[in-house]
């Protein structure tokens, strides 16, 4: 198959108008495949109604989340229930102080709770995982024995101690539910800096002379970020719940401020009286909630692989 | 050899050993070569024969159960075992290392840019920006067409022989004085192997760096390396200049791997295999490690094995066997 000079001129036309190669970031990339992922991009736009309703939900409202509707106090079951009329959209509590306003408020707790554990499992969790991995031998032994005690002492145990000791704040219940957050993380992370450990490009990365530090932080922790994103969606939802469970008790967020798992409770111990809608609130924003931050999770790992087109 | 002025890596009695499960293996014994600027030399031999162990050990990237013995000169500055802030200022700056498998050697997180930069940025203390200029320099020396375009991609958006071209081109952007190739040609096709080596022996015959081709080819050693040692079982089997070596093989196991490399000249007929497999490294090694697959092996091949002697200038080989004696 020989070529004619044509051929070759053709050909030669065609290379010297060749289009240059162009690479795209990998957030680029990354924004590109999460888009042509609906299940994420309808969690996304959940999670910017649902995080609007927290920040703004309480200008809207026609009453504070801490004040009484004196004429409805106690005739919840009777006059409490949603209506446009007397400004309570979502209807009142049992205390007949505004839904809609204290579900904004709630929802804004409940989210910065789960951000800020998140936030500390991802930062802290990460690096303190993959350091244990990849220097591995006494160090890897003496920091997991350590993420292994933290672990067995019991964790409620704990979070009571600090909030009767230091008093009951919001800082209070950060700090103990960052105590907790990063442990289980640090573990998977660990795992999953074992099994790059090995591969060939951190050998590569070593035979280039870069110091240990910086093979952590640019070589590995990028690999992980699959694992981490899913990790930490799925993280929010547990630190959500767990701040409920610990307001449950008294020892979270305090009256008059609430959280979605204060009220949920609240909703769910009144349900016989017939006020579904204190219920029925509270948890349509947390399941919506959930199942906007899985739904992103699960599009950021399949975004955040290159290797996946 | 004495080291001289010219010695730029003296590798004297080098021992590797591995404290596994299974008891230890000796993975290297006693290897001995000293390598001049600007020279080439091969290390062959068979999987599991100790030869990226031995350049691992050079390199202080031996796996931590790994043990290194004898003495690894660089400039005259022992790099054996020396701490890692020594050997990382060595490394990429002066001894650059090209991995076997270019699909698995770049991390796929990293732009290729990225990957290249950091060691100009590391130990040149380079700019971003002038070391991303610096790599297209040498993405075009490796022959990567748009270089200037193509650095900005991810791994996995080039294919196995231009992987290889970067690894090749990532080596060698601190100019290093030692070259250590482990396998390059070994995870890509026929003839792409064929342009990575030459383009290889270019930039050697270019650069003036010494190079250490480690293979087991024989046929990529013979283009590109004045100097061969023949490895097997961890131990030096004939050390000697490239040419001898193919004309007059003076070992057994040499002359099996020569005879088992397929020739155009030779029709039909079945290819020659080194009967039996290699030695199980993990038992105690006693005697000549390719006893039981030679030929001309007597029962003294099993107890001992004759240290590596010069029987030529420049040549030297480890049998009990002499020259006279394999005819």
């Amino acid at each position: 198959m020989a070529l004619t000079i044509v051929d070759y001129q053709a050909l030669a036309t065609r290379l010297a108008t060749l289009d240059e190669v162009k690479g795209r970031s990998l957030w680029a990339d990354a924004r590109v495949r999460f888009m042509r992922n609906k299940a994420a991009v309808v969690g996304v736009c959940l999670l910017i109604f649902v995080t609007l309703y927290a920040l703004f939900g309480e200008y809207l409202a026609a009453w504070a989340y801490e004040d009484i509707d004196w004429g409805i106090m106690g005739k919840a079951a009777d006059m409490g229930q949603p209506s446009l009329a007397n400004g309570h959209y979502f209807g009142v509590d049992d205390l007949g102080r505004d839904l809609f306003a204290r579900a904004a408020q709630g929802t804004r707790i409940s989210l910065i709770v789960g951000l800020i554990g998140a936030l500390i499992s991802v930062v802290v969790g990460t690096l303190y995982g993959a350091i244990a991995g990849y220097v591995g031998g006494r160090t890897d032994l003496i920091m997991m024995r350590i993420v292994d005690i933290l672990l067995a002492i019991p964790f409620m145990f704990v979070v009571i101690l600090l909030l009767v000791m230091f008093g009951r704040s919001l800082s209070m219940l950060f700090l103990g539910i960052g105590l907790l957050s990063w442990l289980s993380m640090a573990r998977i992370v660990r795992g999953q800096t074992l099994t790059l450990k090995g591969r060939e490009f951190i050998e590569a990365a070593r035979a280039t002379g870069v110091p240990t530090f910086i093979i952590i932080t640019r070589h590995i922790v990028p690999n992980l970020l699959g694992i981490v994103a899913v990790y930490a969606t799925l993280l929010i939802p547990e630190m959500i719940l767990l701040e409920s469970f610990i307001s449950f008790l008294g020892l979270g967020v305090q009256e008059p401020l609430t959280s979605l798992g204060r009220l949920i409770s609240e909703g769910a111990s009144t349900i016989n009286y017939g006020t579904l809608w204190q219920l029925a609130f509270p948890l349509f924003f947390f399941i919506v909630t959930m199942f906007a931050f899985f739904f992103v999770g699960d599009g950021l790992r399949d975004a955040l692989d290159p290797k996946d087109r | 050899m004495a080291p001289t002025d010219t010695t730029l890596l003296d590798v004297n009695d080098l021992g590797v050993r591995f404290a596994t499960g299974d008891g230890e293996v000796n993975a290297v014994n006693g290897v001995t070569f000293t390598l001049n600027r600007g020279e080439t030399l091969g290390i062959v031999g068979e999987s599991g024969s100790g030869k990226s162990q031995l350049a691992f050990a050079i390199m202080g990237l031996l796996a931590k159960n790994g043990i290194a013995r004898g003495s690894v000169r660089f400039e005259g500055a022992e790099i054996l075992n020396a701490a890692l802030p020594t050997i990382n200022a060595l490394r990429s700056n002066h001894i650059a290392m090209v991995f076997q498998d270019p699909m698995t050697a770049l991390n796929p997180y990293m732009r290729v840019s990225d990957q290249m930069a950091e060691g100009l940025i590391h130990h040149k203390g380079m700019g971003k920006a002038a070391a991303v200029a610096e790599c297209v320099a040498m993405l075009d020396a490796v022959k990567i067409p748009d270089a200037k375009g193509r650095v900005r991609l991810y791994p996995h958006e080039f294919s196995g022989g231009m992987r290889q071209r970067v690894m090749i081109a990532m080596a060698l952007l601190c100019k290093p004085d030692l070259l250590i190739a482990d396998e390059p040609t070994t995870a890509l096709d026929v003839t792409v192997q064929a342009q990575i080596m030459q383009l290889l022996a270019d930039l050697q015959r270019d650069l003036g760096m010494a190079t250490i081709l480690i293979t087991h080819d024989l046929g990529v050693i013979a283009g590109f390396c004045r100097e061969v040692i023949v490895l097997y079982g961890g131990r030096v089997m004939e050390q000697s200049p490239v040419d001898p070596l193919f004309y007059a093989p003076s070992h057994p196991y040499t002359r099996g791997l020569l005879k088992s490399i397929p020739r155009v000249d030779q029709q039909g007929g079945d290819l020659y295999s080194i009967p039996g497999s290699p030695p199980n490294m993990t038992k105690a090694q006693k005697g000549c490690p390719f006893a039981p697959r030679c030929d001309y092996a007597g029962n003294d091949c099993r107890d001992h094995l004759d240290p590596l002697v010069e029987f030529e200038p420049g040549r030297k080989r480890a049998c009990n066997r002499s020259i006279g004696e394999l005819a």
